[in-house]
Formats: C-alpha cells, structure tokens, sequence
C-alpha cells in the first residue's frame, strides 16, 4: 500500500478557528495508508512547504495529501513541492476543508467531522492514483489562414511578423474581402481602401506568407500541431508571372457578366481583374463565362496577348501543406434578399442592398462615388434606409441582430447628405445600437446636425408608383402607419456565415452555432478558440462583428496560434480518458459523445481508441461506456466509488 | 427524527458549481455540513451508476452541479447529465425511493449565493424525506 503523508493547514485562524485540526490528526492518524501526519500554521509558507519536502525523504512517502484552501489557488503550488521531492506531481491531493468547510461552516464538531471526512475522500483517490506525464507531441512551426479578408489579413500578418511562415488560402481571386468594398467606414469615415490596401500589399510581400487565391481547403487531416492541408486551386489560366496587366485581354473579351466587385451594378469581361488594386495584381480567366475554352469559338485574349500568360488547357492542382494551427476567417455574406419578397428587390432597380449603396459611394464604384439611382441614373432627392432587413425577426428570418448595420446606414445617410445636400434620408430602425468606442457620438451628431429623420417601426412593404418607391411601415411611437415616397430604397440586410463556409466546416468538423456561425470554446473565456484543438477564429466567421473587431478578434486568434507555435512541443494535461482494450467491446456510444472527435473506432481491432492530444477530460464518454472499458485516469471509476463509500458511511 | 443528519454526496463540476461553491466560502455564507464534495471536471462525469451506489451504501441524498445550459466548459456534457439525470429519476421512482432524494443545478462560478441556498434547502428536503430505506442495487 502507498505510504501517504496528511499535512493539515491552520491557514492562521481561517481553518483553525472551525476545525479542530489537533483532533483531526489524531483520528486519522492510524487511517489505513496514513504513514505520516501533521499539522502546521501555513503549510504554503516556505517553511510549510519544507515540512512535507522533509517528510517526504525521511518517511519515504509515496504520495501528499494537503488539506487546506481551495486547489484553485494551490494545487500547482504543493505539485511543485512534489516535484522537486522526487514524486510525480500527481501523486497529490488538495482536500478544500477551507473554502467548503471551515468558511462555511459554525459548528466545530460539525465542520471537524467533514473535515475528516473530505481527507477521508482524498486519501481514497491518492491510493489508486497513478503517476501521470503530460502527453507531448511535436508542432509544425506553420500556420494555415482560411479566408483572406480583414480578420484574416490581420492574423496572417500577425503570425508572419513573429517569424513563423504562413499559408493564406483564399476562395477568390483576390483577397480584401467585403472591407474592399466598402466606401468610408464609421465613426471615423476614412477610406476602407486607404487603409486596408497597404495591408493587403504588405501581405503580398511579407517573405513569410504564401498565397493561394481561386483556392478552397479541400481536407484537413491529423491533429493539433500536426495538420495535413490538401488545397484544390483552380486552373491557373493566366500565369500570374507572365501576365503585366496591360488589359487588352479584357478589351477583346466579348463576353460580359455582372461584376461581383460592384454588387452587379456594373459589368466585368469573362477575363478580368476584380479591382484594380487587387492582390495578387493579376487577371483571372472566368472558366464558367469564357468561351475561349473551345478555341473555335473564341480564343481572342489569347490572340492578343503579347506575353503569352494565358494557357487554356491549365488545370487545377492540389496542393498539399503541413501546418501547426489553423485560423478560420471564412466571413459572412448578406441574408439572402430574395427571402424578403415584400420589399421588391429584384422588381425594383432602385431597391437595394446596403453593400450595392455601400459600391455606389465608393470612388472606386460603378458611379465613381456620386449618387446616382441604379433605374434612371438621377440623383435621390429622398432615400429610406431600412434597418434590421432580415434581423431581429425570429418569426420569419434571421433572429439575431446583425449589430453593424445601425451604424453603417447612420453613415450611409451621412455621406448621402454630405453629396446631395438638399437630399432627405429617412431610417427605419427598431433599435439604435451604437454600443462602440465613440459610436454614440457619431449617432448624436448625425442626428442633431444632419438633419436625418428617424422613424421607429419596420417596414412592411415597399412597392413602385410612377418614378417613386412607396414604403409602407408602422411608425410604433405614434402607433399610425406612415408612407413615405422615396426614389431610392437601400435595405440594411442582415448578417449570415459566408456561401460555403457550411460545407468546409462540416468539412472539417468544426462545430458551429444554430445559426451557422463558428462556435468558440468557450463564450466569455475562449472566445477565439474553436472546440476542436488548433483551431482559432477570426472575424464575421465566429458572429456579426465590424472591423475593430474583427482586427482585435484576428490578433488575439492569431496570439494564441503562436502560443502553440512558439512551442517545441505541446503539452496536454494527462487526466484524460483511456480504454480498457480487454473491456472493450466496440459498441462505439463513446464515439458520438466525444466533442472533440477524440475517440475513433478502430476498424481492425474493432477496440475504440482515444487520441490523447484531442481529449479534454471531461469524462462524457466515461459515464456512457455500457462495459467499464473507459475510464478516466486518476478519476476512475473504482476512484469514486471509495470517496461515495467514505461520505455513505458517515465516518 | 430529531437528530437526523443526513449523508449527501455533492458531486460538482470544477469550472462551474465547485468554484460558486468556493466562491460562497469566500464570502463566507453559512450553509449545513451534510454535503461532502466529489470534484469532477464535467458533470457528464458522473455516471448514473455512481449515483446508485451512493443511495444503496446509505447516502441520503445526491446533488449533482454544473454549468448553465449553455456555458458548459466541455460545450453540451451538461445537456448529457441532464438526460442522464431524467432517466434515472424514473429508475429511482421504480425502485421506490423519492424522486427528490436527487437533484441536478445548473450553479454558475459567480453564484455563491444560489450554491449556499440550495444546499440549506436540499438539507432540509432531505431532512424531512428522512434517512434513506435500505435498498439494493449491487
């Protein structure tokens, strides 16, 4: 039997006072595997601390039981102690009889008695624990992005600039994501481009980053620190080496299709750059719309093209990278206007979506930043903004709130009254949430200097007479319906996960929320952390969020990214499940309850098997295994049943 | 039944219930001495058959603590306990023993207050249900 030592704190007066620790040590001095007892002022003062490291050698203990405060403030305090005694850490136990005992308790016979009831407990666990090591396993000093938008551009160069290298995979064909977009952002309307293309440039150069844009993650396979990324990238058609820009391949082009860049509201060739600016600086064979695949038909940008960059019959290539972490990034994409027929989109040309308005205030816009209605190319003298389209309306759409939008059409109106002076914006809002760093002031002043017209209520239908748009809603202060006649109509839509980000995180096997959004791993604690080990989120793909945001949520994702990357090894706490390969019958139940995919079936062995690295300890699978197999170290099964038998007993 | 003091396991989940109930010792709130703590990391630890063995060595109740629907720290292993808990009620009922010999709280690290109240009530319910008839489920 291990000879266990039971060192009693006074903790001064705070245990002493209720506890009868005097008492205690005699009772449970002849305790069957108490080998060595005392009691002591401060057991985690130095001297304390020198009183177990002596009786450990003298008594030639096998294991600590210290009852004192909370383990929460020191269990890794008498761990150490341990340690530097010889024993394996884990061969200690913290039983709480300050925190759960002597503080909550009056009586001193009441409050001794549970004293020595809950070292009772803590000897029985010590007794059948093991000596535990933390499971190691070596890091790949590499990180993959997916997503190249503002939220992923940070953490790239983030996690670049601290020297590790960096695989950006981008699904189009330049990164900048919806922040190219956009014209000025709030509350302090500089140019979204000013200040998000050096970055982009920067990330273009940085010696650390590779970019894969025309690219998905096509698998990811392997664990935390060690992943194996295979990435399809689309047929390179135009060789980015070759090619200098000169754009006589799109001036042949006949080919025309709605650009994505500009919302639809102006048109791209089939061969074409998305923006000027855009990186990597290189044109793009659009193989749904080219015609130039079957050369008979077409083939005139290749006729043309001096540098002869562009080869139809390239095609696509899977690339395959090792990488440590991986940090998602995938973004969001507007709630799908269709969904809201009432208010005629589609119908109307001069209905239209906040990113559609956001292009047209663009200077690098289809109207080259002046307002113009997309039906007749007028100026609107009046514009209804509509908020929360498609939030905030669990009934019908998106339930949550999209928590940008109140802020993005206040400056939309701004901007609008700053280029059309005697022009009238109206918004329909529910709700003014203006909860950001000097957010607040910027509704204050457009309200009380812009002269903007706020109506509370929501819109119920908008239809066309004559050359004006007719909006219906319920003004819910007044409690009357209003109409106002606007000639443009820009809807604030909601928020959802970008366009396949679904299937690459099924993909994956990354958990995500009821709403399609990236679950972190905790709400408050880990909210940059997926569930599943190695994963960091970054930006919209985690929830609705702006820019500010977005950057600090990408910095912080990719600080703990270095965290594991900056080690040699990961270490991994050892209190983790295990099978008993004889017990074991395969049935599998532990499989499902694992929520990080830790436990796999062995097909061969037909034995379930836990990857030590992924399993966090909870114990889920545990209290499922019909046979016994599993068990969790050092909290086992027979564990338990003796600390119930001490506390059933009463003595 | 005066001098009725009755055994309860309390098993606690070490991010949620076992720090409100640090927390209620910090702020020093009184509650009775009956319940002894076995420390789990998740409540989904504690298998059903745990919560047996306890009622048939003698212990007169058995309280089970962990995190709001929601802020599980293991992400659903709370949902789990509750359907866990839910079944064995019914197999309890089954065995003849009342159903609020047990009992499951979803007690968050910031609630000291709700961990020290439940403990002076579930003392008391216990109190008054009495000591534990003797059963076996071996």
């Amino acid at each position: 039997m291990k000879k266990i030592g039971v060192f009693i704190c006074h903790c001064g007066i705070n245990i002493k006072d209720t506890v009868d620790v005097d008492r205690l040590t005699e009772e449970l001095a002849d305790y069957p595997g108490v080998a060595y007892i005392e009691n002591y002022m401060f057991m985690c003062s130095d001297p304390g601390q020198n009183h177990i490291k002596d009786a450990i050698h003298e008594r030639k203990l096998d294991g600590v039981v210290v009852a004192a405060c909370s383990p929460t403030l020191h269990e890794s305090t008498f761990q150490t102690v341990l340690k530097e005694s010889g024993l394996n850490e884990y061969q200690m136990e913290i039983a709480n009889i300050r925190e759960q005992c002597s503080w909550v308790h009056t009586d001193i016979e009441q409050a001794t008695h549970k004293a020595k009831l809950i070292i009772k407990t803590a000897i029985e666990k010590l007794k059948l624990n093991e000596s535990l090591y933390p499971v190691s396993a070596p890091v790949t000093k590499k990180a993959l992005v997916i997503g190249g938008g503002i939220a992923g551009i940070q953490a790239a160069l983030d996690i670049a600039d601290a020297g590790f290298q960096v695989i950006m995979v981008e699904k189009k064909p330049s990164i900048g994501g919806h922040m190219i977009q956009l014209s000025e952002t709030f509350p302090t309307l500089d140019c979204s481009q000013c200040i998000l293309t050096p970055k982009m440039v920067a990330l273009s150069k940085h010696k650390n980053i590779k970019l894969y844009v025309n690219s998905e993650v096509e698998s990811i396979d392997g664990y935390v620190g060690n992943f194996n990324v295979k990435i399809k990238q689309e047929a390179l058609y135009v060789d980015p080496a070759k090619c200098n820009l000169c754009d006589d391949c799109t001036e042949v082009c006949p080919v025309l299709v709605p650009s994505e860049q500009d919302e639809g509201l102006s048109w791209r060739k089939a061969i074409y750059i998305p923006f000027p600016q855009a990186i990597p600086a290189t044109y793009t064979l659009d193989v749904e719309n080219c015609l130039g695949l079957e050369p008979i038909a077409c083939g005139k940008c290749r006729e043309k093209c001096i540098a002869e960059a562009i080869n139809y019959d390239a095609t696509d290539t899977i690339i395959e990278e090792e990488v440590g972490a991986v940090i998602l990034a995938t973004g969001f994409d507007l709630y799908p206007v269709e969904n809201i027929p009432e208010y005629g989109y589609g119908k109307y040309p001069d209905v239209i979506t906040s990113l559609q308005f956001e292009r047209i205030l663009s200077a690098t816009g289809p109207t080259g930043g002046e307002i113009y209605r997309p039906s007749d190319g007028k100026v609107p003298k009046e514009i209804v903004f509509v908020q929360c389209s498609g939030s905030r309306d669990p009934e019908h759409h998106l339930s949550y709130c999209s928590k940008i939008c109140c802020m993005y059409t206040l400056k939309h109106a701004k901007l609008y009254k700053h280029k059309v002076h005697n022009g009238q914006p109206y918004i329909f809002y529910i709700d003014i949430r203006a909860g950001g760093k000097r957010y607040e002031e910027f509704v204050q002043q457009a309200v009380s200097e812009e002269g903007i017209l706020y109506i509370r209520g929501k819109v119920a239908k908008i239809y066309k007479e004559g050359d004006k748009m007719i909006v219906i809603g319920m003004d819910t202060l007044s409690n009357k319906k209003i109409e106002v006649k606007a000639d443009l109509v820009v809807l604030a839509m909601g928020i959802v996960p970008s366009e396949g980000s679904h299937d690459l995180v099924k993909r994956l096997k990354i958990n995500t929320d009821d709403k399609g959004f990236l679950s972190e791993a905790h709400p408050k604690l880990r909210p940059v952390e997926s569930l599943q080990a190695g994963f960091y989120l970054a930006g919209t793909s985690q929830g609705p969020r702006d820019i500010p945001d977005s950057v600090s949520q990408a910095s912080g994702a990719a600080a703990k990214a270095l965290i594991l990357l900056s080690s040699d090894k990961i270490y991994h706490s050892p209190i983790i499940a295990s099978v008993d390969e004889d017990l074991c019958s395969g049935c599998a139940i532990c499989v499902g309850t694992c929520p990080y995919g830790a436990r796999e079936l062995n097909e061969v062995s037909k034995v379930v098997e836990v990857n030590e690295i992924l399993c966090e300890g909870c114990g889920a699978c545990i209290s499922a295994c019909p046979s016994g197999a599993a068990q969790q170290k050092n909290l086992t099964d027979d564990q338990i049943d003796n600390m119930i038998k001490i506390i059933a007993s009463g003595k | 039944m005066k001098d009725f003091e009755p055994k309860i396991v309390c098993f606690l989940c070490k991010w949620c219930t076992y720090s409100g109930a640090d927390l209620a010792g910090t702020s020093r709130m009184k509650y009775p001495p009956n319940g002894v703590v076995i420390k789990t990391l998740c409540s989904s630890r504690v298998d059903p058959q745990h919560i047996l063995l306890a009622f048939s060595k003698g212990c007169d109740g058995v309280f089970i603590g962990g995190c709001h629907p929601g802020d599980c720290h293991y992400q659903s292993g709370n949902y789990k306990t509750k359907r866990r808990i839910i079944l064995l009620k019914k197999v309890l009922k089954q065995l003849g023993l009342n159903t609020n010999r047990l009992r499951l709280e979803w007690i968050s690290a910031s609630e000291g207050k709700k961990f020290a109240n439940t403990m002076v009530e579930f003392t008391d319910q216990i109190k008054k249900l009495g000591p534990i008839p003797k059963i076996n489920c071996e």
